[in-house]
């Protein structure tokens, strides 16, 4: 046993051990690429459609989605681009990439992601007509844990809301993960999103009243999720606001997008 | 045979790694606020626990002492990165619930517990068995845990509701420290309670004895 701790044994073992579990580990990697690809994607777009509230259960998804057409915005400009290919485009990627990013000054930084891509994936679901029906528009922005990632959709006239949804994020299970409640998500359709040319729509502490004047731009808050309600709070205003989509939406409505 | 199904069904209750070894908490804490999720993390606990002790136990006898925890660690790694690969590709939702908690199996203290304790001393078969054994004890605690904070703390077990809760017109109010992780600490406190109250000879001897009070004389 004692040439077991000789400095040779030592090191074969070590590199003859590494070789296998790498080649375990890659082998894994590599056959299930395919499949997790699958997952992913399918995933997103299920959550595009959950968002827009068009998903329904036994249909499948990808013919759900041939409704939908996926575009690129510069956010810069708040017009479509053919700059980057949307396919290809890695909004999460970008957001990072000092080239394909800006950083935002921190009084600007409401959602706090420190760097806003300059493209933006939206996708626009549209009528028997060709018309838009729903602009889906990817948010994300810090609750108190975690980067929640989403999308919301609005209305063809860019203000009321008709729905939103999270497909990731790490928030408290049962208090700021409550964002995935689909009975707390039914309170955003109808929503408003704009008061006097001013992004508005935010979350309250307790429960909205009806009779309210603000209530068409207040949202139940999430009990026990202060933080995690201001974050979405935060998040929403920052990318309909100025910084965010607000240029977008605007041209879209004048028809210069 | 008698030793092998007292390999297997030892860690149960009669040597639980969380129970008697306290072992593996934190995840215990981490991962049993629904019961779905926690299966899957039981039988992914299970899984490598059971191949880590095969794969250090086949080469025990070539494991150099000086690097013995670093191999055990790589033999580890590996199995859990080929987990954590497999459920993202045919349990996509529920890796995403268990996010970094399955990458975390590696510095679960049940894996290399058992790895440095039992696998480094006996034949691959009845380290494999050791394995499983003590991903059963985990899993029982870890079930029994995420039955009472699912069904008490949302009302549901396995995402179907039990109980109605009070925010969706029924008449349950559900008690939100269970959905946090410290609730879990409290039943498994009282989970080792209960089992030290049947199998006595778990009850540690105590290391010290409180005196008693002595009373404060004021100086008059």
């Amino acid at each position: 046993m004692s040439s077991n701790d000789s400095i040779k044994k030592t090191l074969i073992v070590a590199f003859s051990l590494c070789i296998v579990c790498s080649v375990i580990v890659s082998t894994a990697a590599v056959m299930l690429k395919p499949a997790q690809e699958v997952n992913k994607t399918l995933d997103r777009k299920r959550n595009i459609l959950a968002a827009a509230g068009m998903l329904e259960e036994g249909r499948s998804v990808e013919d759900q989605f041939s409704q939908v057409t996926t575009r690129i915005v510069d956010l810069r400009t708040g017009e479509f681009t053919d700059e980057v290919e949307p396919g290809k485009y890695d909004q999460r990627k970008a957001a990072k990439d000092s080239d394909l990013s800006t950083v935002l000054p921190s009084d600007q930084d409401l959602a706090k992601i420190s760097r806003r891509e300059h493209f933006a994936t939206v996708y626009l679901v549209e009528d028997a007509q060709g018309e838009i029906d729903k602009i889906i528009l990817p948010i994300h922005g810090y609750g108190l844990w975690s980067t929640l990632y989403g999308f919301i959709a609005l209305e063809s006239d860019a203000n009321t809301v008709a729905g939103i949804g999270f497909y990731e994020h790490g928030e408290t299970p049962g208090l700021g993960g409550e964002v995935d409640n689909p009975r707390w998500k039914a309170f955003w359709p109808g929503k408003k999103v704009y008061r006097d040319g001013d992004v508005a729509i935010g979350l309250i502490k307790g429960s909205v009243d009806p009779a309210s004047a603000k209530a068409d731009w207040q949202i139940d808050g999430l009990a026990g999720a202060t933080l995690t309600a201001r974050g979405v709070t935060n998040l929403v205003q920052f990318w309909l606001g100025e910084n965010g989509f607000e240029p977008f939406l605007n041209n879209l409505k004048s028809g210069e997008a | 045979m008698e030793s092998i199904k007292e390999t297997l069904t030892g860690p149960i209750f009669k040597n639980n790694p969380i129970a008697l070894q306290i072992l593996g908490i934190c995840s215990a804490l981490a991962v049993t606020s629904s019961l779905q999720v926690t299966l899957v993390m039981c039988v992914a606990l299970t899984t490598v626990t059971a191949f880590s002790n095969l794969g250090v136990s086949a080469i025990r006898r070539h494991i150099p002492g000086s690097i013995r925890i670093i191999v055990q660690m790589v033999i580890i790694a590996s199995l859990v990165i080929v987990v954590d690969q497999i459920l993202k590709a045919y349990a996509y939702s529920i890796s995403k619930q268990l996010s970094v908690f399955v990458g975390l199996i590696i510095t679960n203290c049940i894996v290399m517990g058992r790895a440095e304790a039992f696998a480094m001393k006996n034949p691959p078969l009845p380290s494999f068995l050791d394995g499983i054994g003590n991903g059963l004890g985990y899993s029982v605690v870890l079930i029994a845990v995420a039955v009472v904070r699912e069904l008490f703390g949302a009302g549901k077990l396995m995402g179907i509701e039990i109980l109605p809760l009070v925010t969706e017109g029924g008449w349950y109010n559900p008690n939100g420290l269970l959905l946090l992780p410290p609730s879990a600490f409290f039943l498994i406190g009282l989970f080792i309670w209960g089992l030290r109250s049947f199998h006595k000879e778990q009850v540690e001897e105590p290391d010290f004895k409180m005196a008693k009070h002595t009373v404060v004389k004021e100086g008059v």
